[in-house]
Order: C-alpha cells, then sequence, then structure tokens
C-alpha cells in the first residue's frame, strides 16, 4: 500500500451533502483516509447539474470551469454521488465538445473522477471494510451511479463483508426512484406515484435500513416512507461501511434515534 | 387531431386520478420481464443492436441514394411511389386513391403514420368508414380514443372496459352470451371483423421496413390482419416516412431480430409479411394496384441535425415499456400519437416545442430507455438538447427561470454560497432538532405535498471540515 499513501484526493462532497448530511461527507473521508489517500476539500458549490438539466448550458459551463480549477490539482477527484459523479465524468466533456482550450482540461478531469464506492473498489481495489452494522438493508441502484458508471456490484460486495449486516434484494432495484432533481418539484405528482411504487418494493423486503449511493434519491425515498409510516431507516452506503451509522437516520427525529439505539 | 400535449400536467394528473388506467398500468404485459428473458437467450444480442445501429445510421446518411434505388424497384415491381411534404397532403392522396375504386370501407392494420395525419376521422368526413383490424386499434376505435402505446394500442385498458365496449358495440350480437373470458372476446372481435375484411375495397398498412434493394415494404403483426387487411381488397395503400427505409433484406433481417425481441420479448412477431407491388399474372391473390406513400412531414428537418440519431427509431416501444414516466400516467397524457421517451424527442421535433416541451421536462433522465433501445438512441440526451432550445427561446416558465438565476448567483460565488448555506442549514437544523424533519417547508410544497423533507443536521460539510483543520 506504500504507493496508495501517495494519492491526492480531491473530495467533491456535492451540495446536498455539504448541505443536508455532512456525515456523509465525513464518512467519505474516512473511508479514503483508511484506504491510505489524503483527503483535502477545495472550496466548492454546485456541480452544475440543475442548470445542465434544466437547459442553461451557458450556466453549466460556468459552473463546470470553475469545478475543473478547483480540482485540478488532484490526483482524483471522488465524489459519494453517482449522479454528480456522472456529471463530472461524463457530462462536463460533453458540455465543452469542441472547445480547444476547455474539453482537454474537462477530459482530464473526468478521467480523474470517481464515485465513491467504484473508487475504493475499482481503483484502490478495496474487497473488504472492517464495519459493523446491525440489521436487515436493501440496496437502491441509483440511476446515473448504474447506468453512466456502472455501478452495482461494487457497494453490495462491500456491504457483504459488513459484520452483522443481511442484504435482501428489493424488486426492481435498478429502476428509478422518481426523484429527478428538479423533476421531482416540476411534476410533483408523477415524482409521487414512481416513489410510491418504491417505497411499496422496499416495504416488502422487510428490510429495516435502506442504502444507496444518492443523497437525492436517499431523500425522497426516506420522505416518502416516513410520509407513508414505514420505519425504515435511510442511510448512504457510506455511513454503513465507515462505521458512522450510529447518529440518526436521513429524517429521523434524536429522540426515536435514541430510542431505537438503546 | 386534437393535441393535448401543452397541457401534459392536468392529463398527467388525471390519469394518475383514473384508477381503472391505474390497475391496466400496474399489470401491464410483462414487456420488461419478456425483453429481458428474450435478450438473455441470444448471447449476440448487444452486437446485433450495434449492427441495427450501424445499419440506421448508414442508411440515413445515404439517404437520397437509397430513396432513388427504392423508387425505381417499386416501379419495377410495379407499385406506385406517392411523396407527401405534410400531413394534409399524404391524406388527399390517401382520399384520391381511395375514391378511384369509389371505396365505401377501408381496412387498416396498424399504421402510426395514419394516427400522426389523422387519417381515420379525415375519411369519414370523406364518406370512406375505415376499419382498424389489430385488435387494439380496433378497441380504441370504437372507443374514439387515440392509442396509448405504439406497439400496445390499448393497453390503458382492462378487459372489463373490453367487455362492456363490445356489448355497447355489437348490438347485433345476443346480449347475454358469455364474454368471461378474453378468448371469447377475441373470438368476437375475430368474427365482426372477418366480415369487414370480406367487404373493405382498400386496405391501409404501415411498414416497418422499405427495403431499398427489392422495393418491398414489411410489416410485422402477431394478428395476422395485416396480411388480409392487403391481400384481400383491390388496392393496398402503404403508409410510410424516409427513416424506415433500409438498403437491403439482409439488413431487414438484421433489425427484425432486434425489433421483437426488444418489443414484445418475442424472437420473432408471429407474422412478417413483405410485399413487392401489386397481384402479379400468376399469383393467387393480391391487390390490383400497390401504393406507397411516403411522408415528410418534419423528418428531412431532423437530417444532419441534433435530432437525426432520432430517425433511427424502429418503433418498438421498449422506450416506453421502460420508462417510469409512462409507466405512472400511461401514453394518453403525452398529448399526442408518440408517447414516452421516443414521444418526447420525436413530438417537440413533428409539432414544435412549443406545444410538447413539457415531453422532454417530465423525465427523471434515469436512462433506462436508452439502455433498453435497440438502436442505441441517446434519448435522455436528446430531451436535454430540447430542454436547451426552450431555454434559449425563453419557452421555459418564468419561475424556473428566476429560481435558477438566484440558485447559480451563489453557486459562481462559492465563498457567498458558503456563508449562505452555512446559515440557511443551521437556522432549518434549528427548526426541525426535535422532529428531524419537515411535514411542511416554505417554498418546497411540491416536495412536501407528498414526503417528508430531512432537516438538515446543522452546519455544512465544508464550514465543519474547516473548522476541525483549522483552515
Amino acid at each position: 500500500m506504500a504507493e496508495a499513501t501517495t494519492k491526492r484526493v480531491g473530495l467533491f462532497v456535492t451540495c446536498l451533502v455539504d448541505f443536508i448530511r455532512p456525515a456523509i461527507g465525513f464518512a467519505a473521508v474516512k473511508l479514503l483516509e483508511d484506504a491510505g489517500c489524503t483527503v483535502e476539500v477545495p472550496r466548492q458549490a454546485c456541480c452544475g447539474q440543475p442548470a445542465f438539466n434544466s437547459g442553461d448550458r451557458a450556466t453549466a459551463r460556468e459552473i463546470a470551469e470553475q469545478v475543473i480549477e478547483a480540482f485540478a490539482p488532484y490526483d482524483y477527484v471522488v465524489v459519494p454521488s453517482g449522479s454528480c459523479g456522472g456529471q463530472l465524468k461524463v457530462h462536463y466533456p460533453e458540455l465543452f465538445h469542441g472547445d480547444p482550450n476547455w474539453l482537454p482540461r474537462a477530459e482530464a478531469l473526468a478521467t480523474k473522477t470517481y464515485e465513491l464506492i467504484s473508487f475504493l473498489t475499482d481503483v484502490l481495489g478495496v474487497g473488504k471494510i472492517a464495519a459493523r452494522y446491525r440489521g436487515t438493508a436493501t440496496y437502491h441502484d441509483s440511476c446515473s451511479g448504474l447506468r453512466e458508471l456502472g455501478i452495482r456490484a461494487q457497494p453490495r460486495r462491500l456491504l457483504a463483508g459488513v459484520e452483522g449486516l443481511s442484504l435482501v434484494e428489493m424488486a426492481d432495484a435498478d429502476v428509478c426512484c422518481g426523484f429527478g432533481g428538479t423533476f421531482c418539484v416540476k411534476y410533483p405528482e408523477i415524482s409521487n406515484v414512481i416513489v410510491g411504487k418504491k417505497a411499496e418494493c422496499i416495504a416488502a423486503t422487510g428490510a429495516d435500513t435502506l442504502l444507496a449511493g444518492d443523497l437525492g434519491c436517499l431523500m425522497n425515498m426516506a420522505g416518502k416512507l416516513q410520509r407513508l409510516g414505514r420505519p425504515v431507516a435511510v442511510r448512504h452506503v457510506a455511513e454503513v461501511l465507515a462505521g458512522m451509522a450510529d447518529g440518526p437516520a436521513i429524517g429521523e427525529s434524536r429522540l426515536r434515534a435514541r430510542k431505537a439505539r438503546s | 387531431m386534437t393535441i393535448t400535449s401543452p397541457s401534459f400536467k392536468e392529463n398527467a394528473r388525471a390519469a394518475i386520478a383514473d384508477a381503472q388506467l391505474q390497475r391496466a398500468l400496474t399489470y401491464g404485459l410483462g414487456f420488461v420481464e419478456r425483453r429481458r428473458a428474450a435478450a438473455d437467450r441470444l448471447p449476440e444480442f448487444d452486437a446485433l443492436r450495434d449492427a441495427a445501429r450501424d445499419i440506421k445510421n448508414h442508411t440515413l446518411a445515404h439517404l437520397d441514394l437509397y430513396l432513388e434505388a427504392y423508387e425505381s424497384r417499386l416501379k419495377a415491381s410495379g407499385g406506385e411511389l406517392h411523396y407527401a411534404v405534410t400531413a394534409e397532403e399524404a391524406r388527399q392522396i390517401v382520399l384520391a386513391i381511395c375514391r378511384k375504386v369509389a371505396a365505401k370501407t377501408a381496412t387498416k392494420g396498424k399504421t402510426m403514420i395514419a394516427e400522426e395525419i389523422g387519417l381515420n376521422d379525415f375519411l369519414e368526413e370523406n364518406g370512406i368508414q375505415p376499419v382498424e383490424t389489430d385488435l387494439g386499434e380496433y378497441l380504441i376505435q370504437i372507443r374514439h380514443e387515440m392509442p396509448s402505446h405504439i406497439i400496445a394500442p390499448a393497453i390503458h385498458l382492462t378487459k372489463q372496459q373490453v367487455e362492456a365496449d363490445f356489448r355497447r358495440v355489437h348490438t347485433h350480437l345476443p346480449p347475454d352470451r358469455n364474454l368471461d373470458e378474453p378468448t371469447t372476446l377475441l373470438a368476437e372481435a375475430r368474427e365482426v371483423l372477418r366480415q369487414k375484411f370480406l367487404a373493405a375495397d382498400v386496405g391501409i398498412t404501415g411498414a416497418n421496413f422499405l427495403v431499398a434493394e427489392t422495393g418491398t415494404s414489411i410489416i410485422v403483426t402477431n394478428e395476422g390482419n395485416g396480411d388480409l387487411t392487403q391481400t384481400l381488397p383491390k388496392i393496398h395503400i402503404v403508409l410510410a416516412t424516409i427513416e424506415k427505409l433500409v438498403p437491403t433484406l439482409e439488413d431487414a433481417s438484421a433489425l427484425l431480430r432486434v425489433l421483437a425481441r426488444s418489443a414484445t420479448g418475442q424472437d420473432m412477431s408471429v407474422y412478417t409479411t413483405l410485399s413487392t407491388g401489386p397481384r402479379r399474372p400468376d399469383d393467387p391473390d393480391g391487390p390490383a394496384e400497390y401504393h406507397v406513400v411516403i411522408l415528410d412531414n418534419g423528418r428531412s428537418a431532423m437530417l444532419g441535425g441534433e435530432f437525426e440519431d432520432m430517425l433511427r427509431c424502429i418503433r418498438c416501444g421498449a422506450c416506453m415499456n421502460h420508462c417510469p414516466i409512462f409507466n405512472a400516467v400511461g401514453g394518453h397524457a403525452y398529448g399526442w400519437v408518440y408517447p414516452g421517451p421516443m414521444g418526447a424527442v420525436l413530438t417537440p421535433s413533428l409539432i414544435g416545442v412549443d406545444k410538447a416541451g413539457h415531453l422532454p421536462n417530465a423525465s427523471t433522465f434515469c436512462g433506462r430507455c436508452e439502455e433498453v433501445c435497440p438502436v442505441r438512441i441517446p434519448l435522455p440526451r436528446m430531451m436535454r438538447a430540447w430542454r436547451e432550445r426552450e431555454f434559449e427561446r425563453h419557452l421555459s416558465p418564468a419561475t424556473v427561470r428566476a429560481g435558477l438565476g438566484f440558485w447559480a448567483f451563489f453557486v459562481k460565488r462559492p465563498r457567498l454560497y458558503g456563508l449562505a448555506t452555512a446559515l440557511a442549514s443551521r437556522v432549518l437544523a434549528l427548526f426541525g432538532w426535535f422532529t428531524g424533519r419537515f411535514r411542511r417547508l416554505p417554498l418546497a410544497s411540491g416536495w412536501t405535498r407528498y414526503r417528508d423533507f430531512p432537516a438538515p443536521q446543522g452546519g455544512t460539510f465544508q464550514a465543519r471540515w474547516r473548522r476541525r483543520r483549522g483552515i
């Protein structure tokens, strides 16, 4: 692992993790440091996906340029999200198509950018992580991570090594949860039908925990499960792998979390 | 034909409230599982998809050449070719052909082009009774509806609705007859339609492929209705569009191998029918005249542009079968002929993004459509391209633009963004400290109407990180 200690990782924490749930960011830092990386967090805001997917290409480019510059110094850029990771890795080069100045820089960023879990397994070769979690979990494949970055087996493999955790598959694990960024507030009724079906699939497994790799999807599913009164703890997969899943789950009250643990 | 795409939101709301429709959508026809099984049975399926994409790309790149070749082969076999630039031209061409034989009825095989040009209503207005012969198309015809799916036009209906419609329309049959089983419904439709086939003066079908090498049109059906439609009447009219062309029969067979597998999960459709010209002297049957109408309706303008890839579409319907939005609202909500992801890209090209703007926006970009497309059309990318056109033309809602502008102001200033979000997260965390989440939140009613919103943990990651590292 001598070589691994030299890896200098810039963490792109994502605006949702930054704002809603910093614990995921700290879990990512722990996983990366345990695997021998040095982690730095340059000043950052958002990857620009809301502008890009709303058709505002000019703003998306401005934001992308900012991210490309901020993360230029690192060996790797790691993102605890398949969606934002996909934006940097797949869509930034699209944004600068035909631009001789920015395309090479966007491609350089794309090449060294990885979603957190796939970085651990595919780049660092992590096969097993010493973590413990008491419970039965089901894993939702977030769309961008699954289809843009090919993340499917990696989180399941790492979760299989977590002591005390049993993993059950839900039906349609690879079907969208209905979040879709701004989609969920632009077409709330449709989003609700989709996440309603997802919540049924989750509940049908009987799992006490739902895991996924994207906070947007997790917030959507947690919010629906809670509205339906389903007692499922919803967490980012990194929280469990880093052994940092003892605080309240997403949207869970402190009181309840304390009760559940006692 | 009435276009209701501009009221997609209202259509969707009504569709979600329609319990009967939701039941039909939930049970579906098992297309997703069947497609997966069919793909798994064929190890070279993905290689075939690449080949299918390449065939289509090649044809589109040399379309002029293949159109000329097709035309000359078609004429050599005794067929007639008509070009229609607009829907109106296509309707007039069909009407003129029907009038030549003073047609009273015209049977129709399934053709989405006829839907696109609103042919049924037009023929009826001109005293010609169109009779849909595909079971699904027949059902929606007697209900005066549009297809809700391009290969399963009546997928939105339940068995009970079909039974009620048959009792309402087939009044010449005993009212106390048993229609409990799908097979009895099918037998009744077959019985009713058999008479119509024999009486028809003109038969109108679509085309899955036009083969340049031989001047042949190819249709696939599962009911055999296409064969009866095109061989029994005096005249066979094929409605097609430029993107149906393929160079050779070999190419058509490569595309057929991915078509049915992607559509219904069948290895092949039950009937694959090739038509080359009218009846020859020694043929046992067939039409006396064979006409092909090639409709443009905006397609040639897509060539060489951002949406050219859409012309590869072979109308299998896999994208809509796998679409979470389509499965939530059904096809009618899209408000015109083509629903689902392919409709979200094609419809704005054909009727204008000012009318169809909701369609490419109503997507989560989950990417499942592109994942299953047999000709690998980058549907999400093209939906985004439509959103860009809308944004450039200031067609996107003012509230969205204002919200985006406000958000971008901060995102482009990371230091200010950091201060603002650190403050906001602390305030929200304070309010949500006890419950951990919000049931209601100002400015976020779209979210909180249906789901709780988690309270931030308090203090952004970046603020905490910097404090921890002393930077």
